[in-house]
């Protein structure tokens, strides 16, 4: 796979730069967070609770007088940290079970795919919930239950890769000179089998979004008084009757977010196999 | 086919026993007792009265003897005595909420069903059309949805603004008074919203399904030849291309059980609907091992159910799978 000709068929495609474009402003946002944000997201100001948007408080403010903007904006290092850390904990032991599985397979495989289809046939938000309430929600907590329990398909795809990839002349040729196990994995086959991974991570992100803010939504993730998306839709939901924008707003952070990572996934996808663009 | 049937049957057994293994350990393995959660609340609780609870859980035994204790319940659909203060037996207080959750899913996956197929139909026997983009647009937005956002936004414009249905529970407070049709329509009211939230969400994913998978039949030699013979288009889509595309949407709709039910926590606590999400969430955040340990496994179990029903069907529709 030439990076030139991904590159071109990515750009071609509106709706992955579109996802590429929202995907850096999120970046931007987050780092940005304390010279973007109007108000300190902490400020308690008793005498302006539950104001509606206005000039002042573009996003309204909430039940403690706190601007809803600057919540939402500190609101998304909380995502970006929760997407990037659980996926990449997901990824890593992914990799890890699909190259063993698919290199040496044999016994190793067996007990690897049979660990993989209890894993896909568990009640995994279930038991997130009961692990979180039992350690205790702390974003760390999370990051890592997520990862724990998200590596399945990851593990299925580079084992599919080294499967077909092992019976190919380079790697012949690579063992015949000699190459230990761990060389011909790192070094021949594993950056071989990388590309569909890219994509699995990219759409997992999206998913590990939607996680984080569910469970802060149901008040076992990131607790306040730091802000996360689902945490101020906590607030949001007890005050539906007469503050709608604490419930809009942040809702409409978490659906462009996981949007963005959607399209650059497919867009990601469909630049390294053109044919899947029907 | 019975053999088939007898194979997979087989085959739930290890797998519900790795579920529980991997549940039973991860469970017991947190640190922090139910004990200490009742006792530090309430200052009269004494060091014995700890160790008299502590005894009468069974949480003094080694972590392998209590499994063994919990499995041997088990066998019997004895899932032991809920720590919480009333002290019911678990399966009791699941009986009551099973049918409740069990209901609103079965008709969450008819609604999905029966409108996912036709959009995916139309959308695939004219890609590209206004109606295909505007279902694409549709399915983009529900992959990205959160389910706990979408059901704020119901209850808000339904509930709050237009004030049409109510938002939360099962039935009105003055229930018990109706007559029948009056308690039909109550019913009716409260579960509409809920349903329609996850409806969506599913819906979004299954058309989708069904979308790629009729494109991919209607592309087959053999449906260029039931045309080339000369069959009317309706025949050569309804007969011979739907019945081969809804294969891979049958095996989809196995492996949607398990977020239809995971959803199912978000939904009812949203809704304050008595189902057994709700129960799992209370049960959680009391450290009712037993009532935890008891959803765990009967979700494993419906999801496992959900394949099997899938797969059987499948062997059912395509004659290769059973012989083979």
């Amino acid at each position: 796979m030439q990076k030139r000709e991904f590159w071109d068929r990515f750009r071609r495609n509106r709706l992955a730069m579109c996802g590429l474009a929202l995907v850096a402003g999120m970046f931007a946002v987050a780092l940005l967070a304390p010279w973007l944000a109007p108000y300190d997201p902490n400020l308690i100001e008793l005498k302006e609770v539950l104001m509606p948007p206005s000039g002042a408080h573009l996003l309204g403010t909430d039940t403690l007088g706190r601007d809803v903007l600057s919540r939402v904006i500190y609101g998304s290092r909380i995502s970006l940290l929760v997407g990037f850390v659980a996926v990449g904990i997901a990824t890593l032991i992914g990799v890890l079970v699909g190259s063993l599985s698919g290199y040496y397979r044999g016994w190793v495989d067996q007990v690897c795919m049979r660990l993989v289809d209890v894993m896909l046939c568990f009640p995994v938000f279930f038991l997130i919930l009961a692990v979180i309430a039992f350690l205790g929600p702390s974003i760390w907590n999370i990051m890592v239950i997520i990862g724990l329990t998200g590596w399945m398909g990851v593990a299925r795809l580079v084992r599919a890769e080294f499967l077909s990839l092992r019976e190919r002349e380079f790697v012949a040729a690579a063992r015949s000179l000699g190459a230990s196990d761990a060389r011909l994995i790192c070094r021949h086959l594993l950056p071989n089998a990388l590309t569909p991974v890219m994509v699995s991570a990219t759409l997992g992100v999206a998913g590990a979004i939607l996680t984080e803010s569910a469970l802060s939504f149901l008040g076992l993730g990131v607790q306040p008084p730091t802000p996360s998306w689902g945490n101020i839709l906590t607030m949001g939901k007890d005050n539906i009757e007469i503050a709608w924008w604490l419930s809009v707003f942040p809702g409409l952070a978490i659906l462009v977010t996981v949007m963005s990572y959607n399209l650059l996934g497919e867009g990601i996808r469909e630049a390294i196999d053109p044919r899947l663009k029907e | 086919m019975w053999l088939y049937l007898a194979k997979r049957l087989l085959f739930m057994f290890p797998m519900l026993l790795g579920i529980t293994i991997i549940s039973f350990t991860v469970i017991h393995m947190a640190p922090g007792t139910p004990v200490e959660l009742q006792t530090t609340m309430n200052p009269k609780a004494s060091l014995e009265a700890q160790k008299r609870l502590i005894e009468l859980y069974g949480l003094d035994k080694p972590i392998h003897v209590q499994y063994w204790d919990w499995l041997k319940r088990l066998a019997f659909l004895d899932f032991g005595r809920s720590f919480s203060p009333d002290r019911r037996p678990v399966w009791d207080k699941i009986k009551e909420r099973i049918g409740i959750t069990l209901g609103l899913n079965i008709m969450t996956l008819f609604i999905i069903l029966s409108c996912a197929i036709p959009i995916g139909v139309i959308a695939s026997v004219k890609p590209h059309s206004w109606f295909d983009k505007g279902t694409t647009l549709f399915v983009f937005f529900g992959f990205s949805m959160p389910s706990f956002w979408l059901a704020l936004l119901l209850i808000m414009f339904f509930g709050v603004y237009l004030d049409w249905l109510p938002i939360s529970g099962l039935t009105s407070l003055t229930f018990s008074q109706f007559t029948f049709w009056q308690k039909m329509q109550d019913l009716v009211a409260h579960v509409t919203l809920p349903i329609l939230g996850a409806a969506l969400l599913g819906l979004a994913s299954m058309s989708r399904y069904m979308r790629g998978s009729m494109l991919e039949v209607i592309r087959q030699d053999y449906i260029t030849t039931a045309r080339a013979k000369g069959l009317p288009e309706g025949a050569v889509i309804f007969k011979h291309a739907l019945r081969n595309a809804l294969l891979p949407v049958i095996t989809m709709l196995g492996l949607s059980v398990p977020g239809l039910i995971g959803g199912s926590v978000i939904f009812e606590t949203i809704f304050a609907i008595p189902g057994m999400g709700q129960l799992f969430y209370g049960a959680v955040m009391a450290r009712d091992y037993p009532v935890v340990m008891a959803e765990l496994v009967i979700v494993a179990f419906l999801t496992l159910l959900g394949n099997l029903l899938a797969d059987v069907s499948y062997a059912l529709v395509d004659p290769r799978i059973r012989t083979g």
